[in-house]
């Protein structure tokens, strides 16, 4: 399969991991921060930890969509949905994210109507074709999915739609890297930079990083070569003791990031003064609200909305996991209540989500003895 | 002799879809609520079909429920599914369909050329299966309280002389085997449902597995300890569900699961494994390994088993585990599904 086969050759692989042992080799312990859940699964799902030197520790940190969206935010998108007339529309990442009073597919189980879109243009073909109905789409995700959000809010504004809303979720990536650095728990090395994101908003932003913060930071594709050449780049300005943005997933990510997007991004989204972040706390500029000139599809104006505030369960440590101070099997729930069948924290629900792939792939490798009987 | 009623485990409030999408949740049910009530607490492992001894004459019988949407698919349709299923449960169980008995229940208002042309494709499966329709029933409920067409198919099958199909029969240094590609018939179903802009030139691999697993008998029949078709939950809930009733653990090797390009493209973007995804028309085995070879030569033989291939093997750890492996040394834990497969987007 092309543009997928090439970033997967075994001997490319290989000699990239052969690099990686060369450049660390020494004492010296390496904490790389992959920023994006995109990255946390491809690592789980092609076995990298296999394959990398024990003192590269890759910490996981806080681009999973789901994982960040406090339990209040379903709550209030699903409260607006217990309305009849109201079909809740979200993508199938949203669907086993737990709210206090159970999923989107738990409600859908109970009657609600709830629908699985693949875009948010999916959810506006939705409302065309049900006139009687209102159509929410619960819009989660980073600068990734944000434009989409905003072309499908301007295409129906062009077309007159009316019966169609957005509960709009949708949040930013940098205050996020920054709250991450900001906390004093946490030490880290250099970041494996978001792939998909940056497709939108190019290298630039990231250049405070290695500049105000003198960390390395490789911007990067979702293959194992792409990850594993990422991390030799990474090691490569460590070692040169250099901190520079550097773009690995260039076939994808223009330094200058997509202009289009950006623009209806702007056209539709303002800043909100702050958002709650799960496990990270109130954050200042995190997110994105919908503006005046689009309010007719914000579902929070349209709609009244609880504006339910949910404290995570105490023993659940989502949020010292998120920031990567511990392991996902060092939380204590992990495995024990908090499974993937019953999540309590959002990390196990999504498979992006730091606790989910590392319970789907890992932690019963991590348990068996004779792991070197394994080719 | 009745079993006792035992213990009941089921504590899940209410069923939900994940319930019938035959992974973890499906067996959670299986073996909390209706096995402890309906066959007592001495349950073994789950087959695909029971065998069941009438004076002396040993058959096998099983039954399944079709509620595909859309009725009809690139490949097939509900008719064919409802044939296939049910001969390719008998076969992988080690029998052969002899007779089948089916139900409908049909929602008020349902044309009845899309039924009738269902009926045919059931006896068009049949035939080519070569096993009978021997007996029928049919209910029909309001509109809007069921979807079309539901069918359920029972079948009773010729036990196989000299096959065992026993997960406690299965050794380390086995061989995990797997007819033809996997997947097909999950993304095709996914791709008909027209909810995603995708096109892709994939059929529903829906046939009777009969054929394949008789030139496997034929070839190895003694040294077959399993075999399995993978539907709801796919590959990797099958064998997860061996590696757990014998104890071992079963090691695939990534590089050698056949899958077209289309699936493996549209798992992709989704964010799907194929391991995850339902098959129509496949089945694995696990063979003891000085069959191995002529196992796979007798099915590449075959007509439509060109494509199997040996995809992993069985090793002593990780114990009650699949383990996927892949070519730069790599690995990863593949687990049952949970509920259904959700496609990931953002």
């Amino acid at each position: 399969m092309r543009f997928v086969d090439e970033f997967r050759e075994p001997e490319l692989i290989s000699k990239a991991a052969e690099e990686i042992r060369k450049l660390a080799g020494g004492d010296r312990h390496y904490r790389l921060m992959e920023v994006c859940g995109g990255h946390t699964h491809a690592i789980y799902r092609f076995g990298l930890k296999d394959i990398l030197p024990e003192n590269i520790e890759l910490i996981h940190g806080p681009g999973c969509p789901v994982c960040v969206l406090p339990m209040g935010r379903i709550d209030d998108g699903l409260s607006i949905a217990k309305d009849p007339n109201v079909i809740f529309a979200a993508f199938g990442d949203m669907m086993r994210v737990p709210g206090t009073q159970g999923s989107p597919l738990k409600h859908k189980a109970r009657g609600m109507d709830v629908r699985i879109v693949y875009s948010p243009a999916d959810a506006l073909k939705l409302a065309r074709l049900n006139p009687e109905k209102h159509v929410m789409f619960f819009a989660i995700g980073f600068e990734t999915t944000a434009p989409s959000t905003a072309l499908t809010m301007m295409r129906a504004k062009a077309e007159g739609i009316r019966n169609f809303s957005v509960f709009c979720n949708h949040v930013t990536i940098i205050p996020a890297i920054r709250a991450i650095l900001d906390s004093p728990d946490m030490r880290l090395d250099a970041f494996i930079g978001p792939g998909h994101v940056s497709t939108v908003i190019g290298c630039r932003p990231y250049e405070w990083i290695a500049q105000n913060e003198h960390m390395p930071i490789v911007v990067s594709g979702f293959e194992p070569l792409d990850m594993m050449q990422s991390i030799v780049m990474l090691l490569r300005q460590l070692k040169a003791g250099e901190a520079r943005v550097e773009n690995q997933y260039k076939r994808v990510v223009p330094w200058e990031g997509n202009r289009a997007a950006l623009k209806a991004m702007a056209e539709v989204f303002q800043l909100r003064p702050y958002f709650e972040w799960r496990g990270l706390g109130f954050i200042s500029q995190s997110a994105l609200r919908i503006n005046e000139k689009y309010s007719q599809f914000d579902a929070e104006q349209r709609f009244s909305v609880p504006g339910i505030r949910v404290t995570d369960p105490k023993a659940a440590q989502c949020g010292e996991v998120l920031k990567g101070v511990l392991k996902p099997h060092q939380c204590k729930l992990f495995g024990r209540e908090c499974t993937p069948e019953h999540p309590i924290g959002a990390l196990m629900v999504s498979s992006e989500g730091s606790c989910a792939a590392y319970h789907n792939y890992e932690h019963r490798k991590a348990a068996m003895v004779h792991l070197s009987s394994i080719a | 002799m009745l079993a006792e009623p035992a213990a009941t485990r089921f504590r899940d409030p209410q069923i939900e879809m994940a319930h019938g999408a035959g992974g973890k949740a499906s067996r959670k049910l299986v073996e909390g609520l209706f096995a402890p009530l309906l066959f007592g607490s001495v349950l073994g492992p789950l087959g695909d079909a029971a065998r069941v001894d009438i004076d002396g004459a040993e058959v096998a019988i099983t039954t399944d429920s079709f509620v595909v949407s859309p009725l009809t698919f690139p490949g097939g349709s509900i008719g064919d599914l409802a044939v296939n299923g049910t001969v390719n449960d008998l076969a992988v169980s080690g029998a052969k369909a002899e007779a089948l008995v089916v139900s409908y229940v049909l929602e008020a208002g349902l044309p009845t050329a899309i039924l009738e042309a269902e009926v045919r494709a059931m006896a068009k499966a049949a035939r080519a299966a070569g096993v009978r329709i021997v007996a029928g029933d049919t209910k029909v409920v309001e509109h809007g309280k069921a979807d079309q067409i539901y069918i359920t198919t029972t079948g009773i099958g010729r036990i196989l002389p000299g096959v065992t199909v026993d997960p406690l029969s299965v050794r380390v240094g086995d061989r995990i085997l797997l007819s033809g590609p996997i997947g097909d018939h999950g993304v095709t179903i996914l791709l008909a449902r027209g909810e995603l802009d995708l096109e892709a030139d994939l059929r529903s691999d829906t046939r009777s597995v009969l054929p394949l697993v008789e030139a496997l008998v034929r070839a190895a029949g003694p040294g077959i300890r399993w075999m399995r078709d993978p539907t709801r939950g796919g590959a990797a809930t099958s064998l997860n569900e061996l590696a757990r009733d014998c104890g071992l653990g079963m090691v695939l090797f990534e590089d050698q699961v056949p899958v077209r390009d289309t699936v493996r493209g549209a798992c992709e973007l989704l964010g799907l494994d194929p391991l995850h995804i339902a098959n129509e028309g496949q089945f694995l085995a696990v063979v003891s390994p000085e069959y191995a070879d002529a196992a796979i030569g007798a099915l590449n033989l075959a007509p439509g088993g060109s494509e199997a291939q040996v995809i992993g093997e069985v090793r002593e750890q990780p114990a009650g585990t699949v383990l996927v492996t892949t070519l730069y040394g790599g690995s990863r834990i593949v687990d049952m599904l949970v509920g259904d497969p959700l496609p990931r987007i953002c």
